[in-house]
């Protein structure tokens, strides 16, 4: 255990400083483009793991507070530096999240999904009406003077700490808890715990980095419209790529973003074209990409329910019989 | 009679739908005290234990653990109480390993141990319930009565002052009754109080100082082991069961 930790560690800390060089590559372009989406996947994919591995609850309010921390930010990067609105945005996000948990993680997981998916939505339609009935404004401008380089090195940042978060609710009783409550609810409860209480924080934490993750893409995107912010495909993405990943390691998400990124980037660059049959749209290019996201999240859940992970742990037991090698 | 009472039932009624599980029962528990709670299937046994742990709010009535109401409590105030049970149908926490399903009982409850404490301290509660070999085995490589016994040993973790054993003797043989019979009794010298549901008279006729009978969801006696299981009414709740 504690040799595979220290392992762990030397491949986290390996991997985050080789990632954190790639800016000073020349004609680096492409890859940065592909590093910034697997480094900003993997915030939201591992810090939606966090609460929706252990609970089993499937979270699509990712969109929500993605787009809850870049309005904070589109708001007010004329009057507060940007750092001070990074963290109102983490904490706006927090705080959707413990209102949302609060009012709806008593309910079955099914009301909880669709919850959450309304949430986006609703809110993207009241940010929408402020904009254009009181602010009277379209889009906004987020001009800051966030470099690239920078936005890149930021979501960097929020990955080493959703990892560090993750790894110290593992050790924590909040971990101990969650991997109770997971199994079963009743007995949780009669040991002692409470329930709801420790889903709200993990909930909380999850959406104030989905919402940091918000606040540094919308000084990146530039435009801030709420209709490229508060899109439920991103929920969706972030869902697929955990469980292909597999949500039951701190690292498993990782394994689902990049294959994911890399295979959305190709489905991006083939599929700009409506599909067509005898010169008839009969697909439109958007709703083949979701339909192709629908189908690998079929796929995914029937041929691989435990992930990527899943899949290397019992190769990984097979390779080494009698050894206890899954632990991590 | 208050006075020595460590739990009070005072006029206690569950209802699901029209259905009456259990109906104004009242008595009392005393410290360092089995009292057996015992009745034929369907009279509102586990009901009963439910009610207390928590796990279910009566319909009516109020459950007072010292000064504490705890009827209007959830289940995890009433553990951190000190009340812990045992289920008719064993609850183990399967992708946990023995030693953790213990600890489960010793953190977050009445005890609040972590770390290498909570780790020893399950270690020895295996120990002492006859499981101290199986530590590192898997949860589920575990026979019924084994995992009968992890479960035991995650309620003693919480360090209780009440125990409720839901047919926790059930399914032993004659050996492992014996066994399971004196382990109870020391659970008891150590000054916990303990409700048994049986349906092992000879469990009930060498554990209990008193016993109470449910039928039906009512009380129909109360009383000593021997005075109870001579008492006509209970007579007829058992066999006029089984000869209806
Ligand atoms: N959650 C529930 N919903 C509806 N009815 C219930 C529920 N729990 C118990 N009952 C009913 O309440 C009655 C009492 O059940 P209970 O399990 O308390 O009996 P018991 O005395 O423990 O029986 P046994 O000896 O078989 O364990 C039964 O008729 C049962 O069907
Ligand atoms: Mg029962």
């Amino acid at each position: 255990m504690t040799r595979n930790e220290g392992i762990g560690w030397m491949l986290a800390v390996a991997g985050f400083g080789a990632m954190a060089f790639l800016p000073l590559l020349e004609d680096a372009d492409y890859l940065m483009g592909l590093a910034l989406n697997i480094t900003m996947f993997t915030v939201l994919a591992t810090s939606w793991a966090l609460f929706s591995g252990p609970t089993h609850y499937i979270s699509l309010a990712t969109a929500a507070f993605y787009g809850v921390g870049a309005t904070v930010v589109a708001m007010g990067f004329e009057v507060l530096p940007f750092p001070v609105l990074l963290g109102l945005a983490g904490l706006a996000g927090g705080v959707l999240a413990a209102l949302v948990g609060l009012a709806t993680l008593r309910l079955s997981g099914v009301y909880f999904v669709i919850f959450t998916l309304g949430l986006a939505e609703l809110i993207r339609q009241l940010v929408s009406w402020v904009q254009s009935n009181i602010v009277e404004v379209g889009s906004i401008q987020v001009f800051t003077d966030n470099s690239d380089n920078w936005i890149y090195w930021e979501l960097l940042a929020l990955a080493a700490l959703v990892f560090l978060v993750g790894w110290l609710i593992e050790r924590s009783r909040l971990g101990f808890a969650m991997r109770i409550i997971g199994n079963d609810e009743v007995v949780a409860s009669h040991s002692g715990i409470h329930s709801a209480g420790s889903k709200v924080i993990l909930f909380v934490i999850s959406g104030f980095f989905a919402a940091a993750v918000g606040a540094v893409m919308v000084t990146k995107i530039i435009n801030f419209d709420p209709d490229t912010f508060y899109l439920p495909i991103i929920s969706f993405q972030v869902v697929i790529m955990a469980l292909l990943g597999g949500v039951h390691r701190l690292w498993g998400p990782l394994l689902g973003v990049i294959p994911f990124t890399l295979l959305w980037e190709v489905i991006e660059n083939r599929f700009q074209q409506p599909m067509e049959m005898f010169g008839v749209e009969i697909v439109s290019a958007g709703s083949l990409k979701v339909i192709l996201l629908g189908v690998c999240f079929m796929l995914i859940v029937y041929y691989i329910p435990r992930g990527v992970v899943g899949r290397v742990e019992t190769l990984a037991r097979r390779l080494a019989p009698g050894g206890g090698a899954s632990h991590g | 009679m208050a006075e020595n009472a460590l739990l009070e039932v005072q006029g206690v009624s569950k209802h699901f739908g029209g259905l009456v599980a259990v109906d104004q029962i009242s008595f009392t528990l005393r410290h360092n005290e089995v009292l057996g709670l015992i009745g034929p299937n369907g009279s509102g046994k586990t009901t009963m234990i439910n009610l207390i742990s928590g796990a279910l709010r009566p319909t009516m009535g109020d459950i007072f653990m010292g000064d504490r109401l705890i009827s209007e409590r959830p289940a995890r105030f009433i553990a951190r109480l000190g009340i812990a049970r045992t289920f008719q149908l064993v609850r183990l926490l399967p992708s946990l390993s023995v030693l953790e399903n213990v600890m489960a009982g010793a953190v977050f409850g009445h005890k609040r141990l972590w770390g290498r404490e909570a780790r020893k301290y399950a270690a020895r509660l295996l120990e002492r319930v006859g499981m101290g070999h199986a530590i590192g085995m898997p949860l589920l490589a575990l026979t019924y009565i084994d995992q009968k016994r992890v479960e035991l040993a995650r309620a003693l973790a919480a360090d209780p002052d009440i125990l409720l054993l839901d047919e926790w003797l059930a399914g032993l043989n004659a050996t492992e009754l014996k066994l399971g019979i004196d382990l109870v009794q020391t659970l008891r010298q150590e000054g916990r109080a303990i409700i048994v549901v049986e349906h092992v008279m000879d469990a009930i006729r060498s554990l209990c100082d008193r016993c109470i009978v449910m039928n039906s969801g009512a009380m129909i006696a109360e009383g000593s082991p021997g005075q109870v299981l001579a008492d006509p009414a209970v007579i007829h709740a058992y066999l006029g069961d089984s000869h209806a």
